[in-house]
């Protein structure tokens, strides 16, 4: 039952953010501070993780291949396929459910929980407009995060393919344009979109209803976590077993 | 003036205001008092129309709250100012930008004008030096006082303060609660105190509700505070020594 409630206020939730828009000049003022904190605040870590894993399974790949029948341009064409598929997309996702999804929980949180939200509403201010809704609107520049971990996770396993010794440039090169569907992004990008509203929202949904003291909002960043994963997990089953099942 | 009439609320089945009816007075320091647990945070969330009560009205100069429709409640919420018992001021803002919010989320004047308000308002707490500090670089008495300058700086009908002494030392205490008192006069508004301290009753309470168990168990003066033969009102707040000695001391001056 509890499950049920908190999938109605959630709801409940969203169709509030729409409500009774914040002025432009000012939404505009905190789209711009949300984009420099979610999106630009994220590049470093985004670029540094995909490029080791682009990295590690062009390694990985390499290493289990034994059968000198099957050839060499198979790690490139496999870290094209991992990583446009998956690894850029998804654990990209997750790891921002960490790092930016736990921002926005402790920040909404610790703003009920000094009361800075209560004073927001007593104002007349719609306070899930002015504080959600940048971050949806910042979110929704997170494909151009996950096309850069795309070029950066393939980089990352060519460099380790070729001056590791497992692949010449030549047939790592011939493995990422080998059977090339385009639909593949499309279908990553469609896939981030939708991450990066629940990257947006379910922490915020964690933070704004949080009750109690400090210690509960630490709680409520780690509950936000793993429920932002659990949700990106299901609907990345659910979105693959549509665009491409 | 705001007038409350027969007011309920229950969380779970819980009752927590068991029928208030009262009345607070324009132009003067209304106060709140009570023990823990005896209403007084609910009843004024209802007042500020954060919580909905479960029967009776709530009526301002005339307006029955529950009978506006949204839009003239966020109106009516727009001559509210609300001082906040940890003040509640945004961290990521200075000073200035924290008095500046409403001016600039609901008005249309300009930069200059809005900033000269701001100025107007920061002078009248004591704070024009600290425009450019952030809360956290500022004592909690200064945040008090910016909190009251956030409040007035939309010229509110309404001011309500929950607890702005706790935390702070006595000279700080006394005078944030003459500040309030002041403001108060000066524009003419009705305001209420959500209060614990009893220097603040004896100081500046004008009209004291004295809330029981969700109950109003009496309302007076700072006057009729100290007559009353009310058990559960000097229970309460003759509860120290100091302040029976003080009472003593007030009617054998009296007889």
């Amino acid at each position: 039952m509890n499950y049920l409630a908190s999938i109605g206020s959630y709801a409940l939730m969203i169709v509030e953010i729409f409500r009774k828009p914040t002025k432009w000049p000012i939404m505009r003022s905190l789209i711009l501070k949300e984009i420099d904190e979610l999106i630009y605040g994220s590049m470093g870590i985004i670029i540094f993780i995909s490029f080791f894993i682009g990295g590690v399974v062009a390694i990985q790949t390499a290493l289990n291949i034994s059968n000198p029948l099957i050839p060499k341009n198979l790690i490139g064409f496999a870290t094209r396929q991992s990583v446009i598929l998956e690894f850029a997309p998804t654990f990209t996702s997750i790891i921002m459910a960490g790092k930016v999804g736990s921002y926005i929980t402790s920040s909404i949180g610790t703003m009920r929980v000094t009361e800075q939200i209560d004073a927001l509403e007593v104002m007349g201010v719609n306070s899930l407009n002015y504080l959600v809704f940048p971050k949806i609107i910042a979110m929704l520049l997170y494909p151009f995060v996950v096309a850069i971990a795309m070029y950066i996770g393939i980089l990352g396993g060519w460099i380790a393919g070729v001056f590791g010794g497992f692949s010449s440039s030549a047939d790592f090169v011939e493995g990422l344009q080998l059977d090339f569907t385009p639909f593949h992004v499309t279908y990553s990008f469609v896939k981030s979109i939708v991450f990066a509203f629940v990257i947006a929202t379910v922490p915020s949904f964690h933070g704004y209803y949080m009750k109690g003291g400090a210690l509960e909002v630490g709680k409520a960043a780690t509950v936000s976590f793993v429920w932002t994963s659990v949700v990106i997990i299901v609907m990345n089953y659910i979105l693959t077993q549509l665009l491409l099942g | 003036m705001i007038e409350v009439d027969n007011l309920k609320k229950s969380f779970s089945g819980v009752e927590v205001l068991k029928g208030i009816t009262t009345c607070f007075d324009k132009g003067k320091t209304n106060l709140i008092i009570g023990q823990s647990g005896s209403g007084k945070t609910v009843f004024m969330k209802c007042l500020l129309g954060l919580i909905t009560p479960n029967e009776g009205t709530i009526c301002y100069n005339g307006k029955v709250y529950s009978e506006l429709s949204p839009a003239e409640q966020r109106d009516l919420r727009q001559e509210m100012g609300m001082v906040f018992q940890g003040s509640a001021l945004f961290d990521s803002m200075t000073v200035a930008q924290n008095v500046m919010f409403p001016l600039d989320m609901f008005t249309k004047q300009s930069q200059s004008e809005m900033m000269d308000r701001v100025d107007f308002v920061l002078e009248r707490v004591n704070l024009i030096d600290a425009h450019n500090k952030y809360p956290a670089e500022i004592s909690g008495g200064m945040q008090k006082r910016v909190a009251i300058a956030r409040a007035i700086v939309m010229n509110p009908k309404y001011l309500f303060c929950d607890e702005p002494n706790s935390g702070l030392d006595p000279k700080t205490a006394i005078l944030i609660d003459n500040l309030i008192q002041e403001i108060t006069r000066e524009y003419d508004i009705t305001t209420v105190i959500n209060t614990h301290d009893m220097n603040s009753v004896m100081e500046i309470g004008e009209k004291i509700v004295f809330l029981k168990d969700g109950y109003k168990a009496w309302e007076g003066t700072n006057k009729d505070i100290f007559k009353t033969d009310n058990e559960a009102v000097t229970n309460f707040v003759y509860s120290s020594e100091l302040f029976k000695k003080v009472r003593q001391m007030y009617l054998e001056e009296r007889n």
